[in-house]
């Protein structure tokens, strides 16, 4: 079947969002984008499964999710990898996200449970509902909210803030680098 | 319940989680802090989404478009 102009610009649509996740899941750009590649590659292998008038981004969100867990699986087979070597991979790339300001954030956020940070992400960047995080990770709705509520606070507790004011060396840093442009 | 309120406006870029939480266990952050961590989670996030789709991606859904043209025998 040649693929549909629609369907083509749906899954184009969906790229950048997909690399955004994908980064955040793996923590290196160039995997991400390998991940990204592949994950494309395997839906329009299997283009025919994907229901006209459905959620072109959550099903390609899926598909990737579902691959880098099973790519996951075997590295860390492999090369004995663990959530705490993905940190040590970011720190080692300060420039992952291109801002110095992300930093601290970053470094918190790679140090929750791969788990947390997926429904985090899902939930809080890409706007996904709940229900659509649930499917997309294959687990029930309670389970992606108590991931993200947990994951919420796990990240505050490791930024060290209590309260909104404690920003404040983070505010300074965007301030600085704004003035800076 | 020791949920803190928030002071003077919410901030606009609201997290969709926040607008969604209804059902969900009030969190123990304040909603501020939940703001400001959304923020940061979305800016970094966004920054990847605002560099686009790269040539390469595009070039994929291209050459697959070319190949299922012509075992379709168009």
């Amino acid at each position: 079947m040649a693929m549909d102009e629609s369907v083509r610009k749906a899954i184009l649509g969906a790229v950048p969002s997909l690399r955004a996740f994908a980064i955040s899941l793996c923590g290196n750009v160039d995997r991400a984008d390998d991940l990204v590649q592949e994950t494309l590659l395997r839906a329009l292998a299997n283009i025919d499964s994907f229901q006209p008038g459905t959620n072109m981004s959550a099903w390609l969100f899926t598909i990737l999710r579902n691959h880098f867990r099973s790519e996951y699986r075997k590295r860390r087979r492999e090369v004995e990898d663990s959530d705490g070597h993905y940190a040590e991979t970011l720190k080692t790339q300060p420039e992952q996200y291109g801002q110095v300001e992300y930093r601290e954030f970053r470094e918190a956020l790679a140090q929750l449970p791969q788990d947390q940070r997926e429904a985090l992400v899902l939930v809080g960047a890409s706007g996904f509902s709940y229900e659509e995080a649930a499917n997309i990770c294959g687990c029930a709705v309670g389970t992606i909210k108590s991931r993200v509520n947990r994951a919420r606070t796990r990240l505050a507790e490791l930024m060290h803030v209590n309260s909104a004011e404690d920003f404040g060396p983070d505010e300074q840093v965007r301030a600085v680098l704004a003035g800076g442009e | 319940m020791n949920e803190r309120k928030p002071v003077g406006q919410q901030n606009p870029i609201e997290s969709a989680a926040n607008r969604k939480r209804t059902g969900a266990k009030p969190a123990k952050l304040g909603r501020d802090v939940q703001a400001r961590l959304g923020q940061q989670l979305r800016a970094m996030y966004d920054d990847v989404v605002n560099q686009g789709v790269p040539d390469r991606f595009t070039e994929i859904l291209h050459r697959l478009e070319a190949n299922g043209s012509s075992k379709d025998g168009h």
